[in-house]
């Protein structure tokens, strides 16, 4: 069994007028089952409203689902018993760095989430250390988190999570508000800890370049899947990915172009190295 | 008729011992009409940059000169220069306040002190011009999506009528689609009104194909300033600084690398096509 | 503008007094408070002077810094001032329209101005020397007793702490809102009172909806790493006081002496 694991899972919720009378109902997400196995990365795209945010909140009990049943290694979510050992199985890291880094200095953010969950005070130490280091933030640990750039912030934070000792971490759209290099620290961290530590990854985002490693993509859209598949199955779909306003990477675009001018390069190669390692074959024969 | 920057420091918190330069030794000249790109990463100094241009910020030294006068001289009409050049702020739906998208657009143009209608007349002129339908006009700015929230903001500043707009990072948080958007309106509210639009971003990709010239911003000084082509050419040294080229781009230097001998030129998938099939051809 | 406030800030340095426990700082603090309302002569007030003046130097934090912090509340300076200067009854030396100046009044006046520069710049030490989780675990556990009066001492102090927290990235944000209206030609600063009042409306009405949306985001990242209030929580950094301390209350009581002793002995207030 999965590690997490949803079954026809559907939130709704009653759009009000400015009066506050009820105007109608969206469902945000529409039957949507999902079984994620441990030690999977799995990558959630979609454009803004299409779903994917409020699917992730299901999973650690932050929304409630409408109909359906959310497991997270093999916990029913629904149950109040259940929340806790959920919240620090399946940890999350949000959007924005600065509303979610609570310690004043690094360290003591890092340690927030074991001192909650009751952990010995020398343990506590150990777990922050080895947090820290796990994203290269160490370094840092005495630090006000209101110095450090966007990036950083939310390696902090994915540390934060760390320290828990989750099996699964959740992201979403945890580079959204970061410039070019500060997205590239953060992805380089989450696949460090799926490919060293062996930790489930769920990254949610809407940039295609961040989920070419991922070992699986989820597509969304009006609160359903609309695709899913390896990278590169979900890739080759360009018509498709535009119409669910989502950029298709340039090498599969170049490699349609090339095609067009009767050059065959295969039209599912993903990674700037990989086409450009193809594209030198094809040169020298 | 033009913006010039003449030796411009600007330094954070100058009496602590976290005294740093934001800004350092700025010589530039921005004319009008132009559609430039000025990128940078996070805290290369892009935002006090374009917070200069509109006496928002002080420099420490150094003079800023808006057609010829020196904005910080005693006297001269901030309030004035802040309508010709107009500032677009980073996610500016933060800023949207009134109970109805058109009176947030009014805004502006009541502060410069125009009587009713012709502030309304500036409202409806700026909507349009952002591409926003009648029949948003009278819906709470807060119910919009992110996308139309933006573009409230923008004719907010529009309605301004600035002869220089500048917008920092119009699309941070946007989706692709979204994005697109947004950068096409802007390309159209430059070639229907002609204003001088400077367009701030950490996202090479997104300015390079709608700019003719690219600025360029590294700790706090100006590293390249040239026509996006030639900007390009440096795809080794725009990394170092954290900041990202087109994949195409990338995928044609890796090329270079393995020795097939390619122009590294191309910024958009068309033109490496090209260049590629040319040379696979041979 | 809004930059320059120290209070409730953090200034990252090594020193001496960063380091001592939280509940020292406190008692010293709230100590200093009292000395300087029951020492209400010059003596007390030289000696409070040097006190802060040397605890100030071990912080490190430059002066300039502390004195910028100073700035936001010189408005409420002028008003005490103002009121105890005009409204003081006795000797009358000048007489201005309506308004007399006393010689009480000056005297008044100006103890009230030199015990509030004090304080402030006492309370701002406290604040920038101790990052506001030790100050609300010094708070806290100081407090605990009150836990059995049913007084949520946790509670309290998390958000006081979450408070202080915020209170950097809330004026950043009240800067950016501020600079976003003014290039829409916004003017902040002329204007009768009710005018004044009314431009902060496009100012207060973002503030609200962002601290909102904030305090909603930090609520669920909070929930998500298993926050459920103080009950079975256990500490990073457990308060444990150490010599440093001990010598720092032992320097509060040589303080509290050397005045009894100047007052009882030699009538110095």
């Amino acid at each position: 069994m999965g590690i997490i694991r949803t079954d026809k899972l559907a939130y709704e919720y009653i759009r009000r007028d400015e009066e506050g009378n009820p105007e109608g109902i969206t469902r945000a997400i529409d039957g949507v089952s999902i079984d994620i196995v441990p030690g999977e990365f799995v990558a959630i795209l979609g454009h803004n409203g299409s779903g994917k945010s409020t699917f992730a909140k299901h999973i650690n009990s932050i929304l409630h689902a409408t109909e359906g049943t959310v497991w997270v290694d093999g916990k029913d979510v629904a149950d109040p018993d259940n929340v806790w050992d959920v919240r620090q199985t399946a940890g999350m890291v949000f959007q924005n760095p600065d509303n979610q880094i609570i310690g004043q200095i690094v360290e003591e953010d890092v340690g927030f989430g074991p001192e909650n969950m009751g952990v010995p005070t020398k343990e506590i130490w150990e777990r922050v250390e080895e947090s820290l280091k796990a994203v290269h933030m160490y370094k840092y640990k005495d630090k006000s988190p209101n110095k450090l750039s966007g990036g950083q912030k939310q390696r902090v934070s994915i540390a934060g999570v760390l320290a828990m000792h989750p099996k699964c971490i959740i992201l979403d759209e945890p580079t959204a508000m970061l410039d070019p290099g500060g997205r590239k620290e953060v992805i380089r961290a989450v696949r460090a800890l799926n490919q060293v530590e062996n930790i489930t990854v769920l990254l949610i985002t809407h940039y295609m370049d961040e989920v070419i490693y991922a070992d699986r993509v989820l597509v969304m859209d009006k609160g359903r899947i609309a695709l899913q598949g390896t990278p590169k199955e979900v890739f080759s779909q360009v018509e498709r990915l535009k119409e669910l306003r989502l950029d298709v990477p340039q090498e599969i675009l170049l490699a349609r172009s090339l095609n067009e001018m009767g050059i065959s390069i295969p039209e599912n190669i993903l990674g700037v190295k990989e086409m450009a390692q193809c594209i030198a074959q094809e040169y020298f024969g | 008729m033009s913006i010039i920057f003449n030796h411009v420091n600007y330094i954070y918190d100058a009496d602590t011992k976290h005294s740093s330069y934001a800004l350092k030794d700025i010589n530039l000249q921005i004319n009008k009409g132009e559609f430039i790109g000025i990128i940078g990463h996070t805290g290369s100094g892009k935002s006090t940059l374009t917070q200069l241009m509109n006496a928002l910020l002080k420099p420490t030294d150094g003079e800023v000169y808006f057609e010829g006068v020196d904005i910080n001289s005693n006297g001269y009409n901030k309030k004035e220069l802040r309508s010709r050049v107009g500032l677009v702020f980073q996610y500016p739906e933060h800023q949207l306040f009134e109970a109805d998208v058109f009176s947030d657009v009014c805004y502006g143009p009541k502060n410069l002190g125009l009587s009713k209608k012709e502030a309304e007349l500036r409202a409806f002129e700026a909507l349009r011009l952002v591409g926003m339908d009648n029949e948003y006009y009278y819906q709470s700015p807060f119910d919009l999506s992110g996308g139309q929230k933006r573009r409230v903001a923008i004719a907010g500043v529009l309605a301004m009528k600035p002869e220089v707009l500048i917008l920092d990072e119009p699309t941070a948080g946007l989706d692709p689609k979204g994005r697109d958007e947004i950068l096409d309106q802007i390309t159209r509210l430059k070639k229907e009104t002609g204003i001088t639009i400077i367009l701030v971003s950490h996202s090479m990709e997104d300015v390079a194909k709608y700019v003719d010239r690219l600025i360029v911003m590294n700790q706090g000084q100006i590293m390249y300033d040239d026509t996006p082509r030639e900007v390009f050419k440096h795809a080794e040294s725009l990394q170092e600084s954290g900041l990202a080229l087109p994949r195409v781009t990338y995928i044609m230097h890796e090329l270079k690398k393995l020795g097939v001998p390619v122009d590294t030129k191309a910024i958009t998938v068309e033109e490496a096509a090209m260049e590629i099939a040319s040379l696979l051809r041979k | 503008m809004l930059r320059d406030i120290t209070i409730g800030q953090y200034y990252q340095e090594d020193s001496v007094i960063h380091r001592l426990d939280p509940r020292v700082k406190l008692a010293g603090t709230v100590l200093y408070i009292v000395l300087l309302f029951a020492f209400e002569g010059i003596f007390g007030y030289i000696m409070a002077a040097l006190a802060l003046f040397i605890v100030v130097k071990l912080t490190r934090i430059p002066f300039k810094y502390m004195i910028r912090g100073l700035k936001p509340v010189v408005m409420i300076l002028m008003i005490t001032v103002f009121f105890n200067l005009f409204l003081t009854p006795g000797q009358v030396l000048v007489v201005l329209w309506k308004l007399t100046i006393t010689k009480e009044g000056i005297i008044i006046a100006g103890k009230m101005a030199i015990r509030l520069c004090l304080l402030i710049i006492s309370a701002s030490v406290m604040t920038l020397t101790t990052t506001p989780n030790q100050l609300t675990d010094g708070l806290e556990k100081s407090m605990g007793f009150l836990n059995k009066a049913k007084v949520p001492v946790h509670e309290i102090s998390m958000m006081m702490s979450i408070a202080l927290r915020f209170i950097p990235i809330l004026l950043e944000e009240t800067d950016k809102i501020m600079k976003a209206q003014i290039a829409r030609g916004a003017d902040f600063e002329t204007g009768g009172l009710i005018k004044r009042a009314k431009a902060l409306v496009p100012l207060l009405v973002p503030l609200f909806i962002a601290a909102f949306r904030r305090a909603n985001d930090l609520a669920m990242a909070m929930e998500a790493r298993c926050y459920r209030g103080g009950d079975g929580r256990t500490k990073m950094k457990p308060l444990i006081y150490k010599k440093e301390d001990r010598i720092a209350y032992a320097i509060m009581m040589g303080y509290i002496l050397i005045l009894l002793i100047a007052r009882v002995v030699c009538g110095l207030r």
